[in-house]
């Protein structure tokens, strides 16, 4: 009996990620929940610009790859054209939080009925490690060679806060995948956030906290501590917001 | 089956309904806003989509959506939102996906004026976004045709995947004329490329402009590019007006043309020997009959409502055998009829 | 009977398995560079496994299959 195998909505195309970047645990929780939905016959997947932009190439269901941040605007095409189909989109912090803000607040204010798979780690990956808008204070990148300095460059957006504020999204929750236990909670929510699509609950982001080894200069073990003392204090993981507790006080 | 009188944005409108199109992507901007206001109230009764978005950009974006999942889908916009909707085009392109997009041309640049204008003519015919791509530009020139042409525009983005534009103007859209919508029975093609889920029965389809090996850009460049020629050869629409014994040969399009008609009539009326070629598509350009027609004639005249922006196609076309001369107003001015006669008498004089 | 297999090719030889493993039962190979020119994990003993599937919840690459 199988405790463990590669989810069936994974291809076996062997992914691109530096050795210990957990976009790949990201990836096959993703397609564990559709998987255990049954839906990946009727799933379409939009990938962003960034690391992740060959997702593409992973995920087995049919894909779309989209342009710099309007993954959102892409995925509201697919599902007002198929509302029956499931939609989701796959993004990181620069992709979603930058040049895509516009995208992600409409979405999530017309609560459009869409997952949103949210990567955030605090750097673009793709071009070589530059600032991004959740670069935490004082973290040094390519573009803030002196750490990030509030007074200039500002301070990171915590996007699960911000969007909560919102009265329309349905499901905003912030995990991490640093550790077992933290795997597991996020596989949680992003199955969750894949079922209220599937009953039609509207929309659902899951900011997943995840490393870049890479781009840090950590080694994989190091960059999941760095995420546990440096991220994790700055992005407290939780629920927050969940329209299904209003839903039952009606 | 009897005409009606409508707007020319609302004929845009109808005719998408027409031709099947049940999803409308847009953002308010003037002078076309009338399609929009046509699709919020239209689309909910039929089962479609209109949805305001929250910008060009990203409404054009809805638009590469719908387009990979193959269904018929449109935006509309004006000038400056024409601009902002480049990124997306340039990826409907080289994702090689079928859509419409209506230009309702105001004047620019920048921010410009509301007032009508052919001033986006290099925009959508040289390109417009990124990269080497081109895309099928109708440019209606009544009501009548911003119906016929969103129409066939529908049938030819369809046929060779990939995104046309119908480039109006201000005065197009306002203005109300008698228009016959035709009883279309829209007959989908097989899209098997479309993304509407694998269903567990295929291969996983892809809707990508990605592709990092340059051999393999620059062969799909090349195969679109072998489209493109099949398209020149069979798309390209014009009409010839009093050109049969023409010494004189008027090049004009949409508004500007309804212009150039009435002083070549009246051209005509002084003995002056003038016709009149329209381009209906102005990619593809009516390079044949241009170069075929500066053999026959002692002089061309370029009537547009920009700086002069097709005249530089209409000496390409006619390779420089003869002089080519420019009537224009520009900023949201319109050229008279009386100036555009006074033009042509002048190129009499220059070209004898 | 657990039984834990490395589908060596794909693996990155990030150790976060290594960490993971509660019974520290997975290493890096010293004596094997696998196609991509990392050093694969292996299981050293694999009678300890007790199939709590750690080391492939952590695992990006989809390397590890857990039976028992």
């Amino acid at each position: 009996m199988y405790v463990f195998k590669k989810p069936n909505s994974l291809t076996d195309k062997p992914l691109h990620y530096c050795p210990g970047c957990t976009h790949g645990i990201i990836h096959r929780l993703v397609a564990e929940a559709l998987d255990e939905l049954g839906v990946e016959g009727k799933t379409i997947g939009v990938a962003p610009v960034g690391c992740a932009v060959m997702a593409y190439d992973y995920f087995a269901c049919d894909m779309v790859e989209a342009a710099h941040g309007r993954a959102p605007a892409v995925a509201t095409g697919l599902k007002r054209a198929m509302p029956d189909n499931v939609i989701f989109t796959y993004q990181g912090d620069g992709d979603l939080a930058s040049i895509g803000m516009a995208e992600t607040v409409h979405a999530a204010t017309r609560n459009e009925n869409i997952t949103i798979i949210f990567v955030n780690n605090a750097i673009y990956g793709m071009t070589g490690g530059q600032m991004a808008p959740t670069s935490l204070p004082g973290q040094v990148t390519q573009t803030s060679p002196y750490g990030r300095d509030p007074k200039t460059q500002g301070l990171p957006i915590k996007v699960s806060e911000m969007l909560s504020t919102l009265d329309a999204p349905y499901y905003i929750e912030r995990v991490a995948v640093n550790n077992v236990k933290n795997v597991k909670n996020a596989k949680k929510a992003i199955l969750k956030a894949f079922r209220n699509q599937v009953e039609g609950k509207g929309f659902s982001l899951i900011e997943v906290v995840s490393t870049c080894p890479t781009n840090w200069g950590l080694t994989p073990q190091k960059a999941l501590q760095w995420v546990d003392e440096k991220m994790i204090p700055y992005y407290p993981l939780g629920v927050y917001k969940d329209r299904s507790a209003d839903e039952k006080g009606e | 089956m009897s005409k009606v009188l409508m707007k020319g944005n609302e004929a845009i409108a109808e005719a998408a309904i027409k031709a099947g199109c049940r999803h409308y992507f847009g953002y308010p901007i003037t002078p076309q806003t009338e399609i929009a206001a046509y699709m919020a109230k239209r689309m909910p009764k039929i089962g479609g989509t209109f949805l305001q978005a929250e910008s060009e950009i990203s409404a054009i974006n809805m638009v590469y959506g719908v387009a990979g999942a193959g269904f018929r889908v449109m935006t509309s916009s004006s000038s400056p939102g024409v601009s902002l909707k480049q990124e997306g085009i340039s990826y409907i392109a080289g994702a090689d996906l079928p859509a419409l997009i209506v230009n309702v041309q105001r004047g620019g640049p920048g921010l410009g004026g509301i007032q009508p204008s052919q001033s986006d003519y290099f925009q959508a015919t040289k390109g417009g976004g990124h990269g080497d791509y081109r895309l099928i530009v109708y440019a209606p020139a009544s009501v009548q045709e911003m119906a016929d042409y969103t129409i066939k525009a529908f049938d030819t983005a369809d046929k060779y995947r990939m995104p046309v534009m119908l480039l109006a103007d201000g005065t197009m859209g306002q203005m109300m004329e008698p228009v016959e919508l035709p009883e279309t029975t829209v007959q989908e093609i097989e899209k098997p490329w479309a993304v509407r889920g694998t269903q567990n029965k295929r291969k996983h389809n892809i809707i990508n402009s990605l592709y990092l090996n340059p051999e393999e850009l620059e062969r799909t460049n090349i195969e679109r590019f072998e489209k493109y020629k099949v398209i020149e050869e069979n798309e390209c629409l014009y009409e010839e007006f009093m050109m049969d014994d023409a010494e004189y040969c008027v090049v004009a399009f949409g508004i500007a043309s309804r212009i150039s008609k009435n002083a070549v009539i009246e051209a005509r009326k002084q003995g002056v020997k003038v016709g009149l070629i329209r381009p209906i598509t102005l990619w593809p350009f009516p390079n044949k009959v241009l170069k075929q027609t500066a053999d026959k004639v002692k002089g061309f005249l370029s009537v547009e409502l920009s700086m002069g922006q097709m005249i530089e196609d209409v000496r390409l076309a006619t390779e420089c055998k003869k002089p080519v001369k420019l009537c224009s107003r520009t900023g949201g001015m319109i050229p008279s009829p009386e100036q555009v006669l006074e033009s042509i008498i002048n190129l009499t004089k220059e070209a004898k | 009977m657990a039984k834990v297999t490395f589908n060596s090719d794909l693996c990155k030889g990030c150790s976060l398995c290594v960490e993971a493993c509660p019974k520290k039962i997975i290493v890096l190979a010293k004596d094997k560079i696998n196609a991509k020119g990392h050093s694969p994990a292996e299981i050293t003993d694999q009678e300890k496994c007790i199939a709590c599937a750690f080391c492939a919840t952590m695992c990006p690459d989809c390397v590890i299959t857990v039976e028992k």
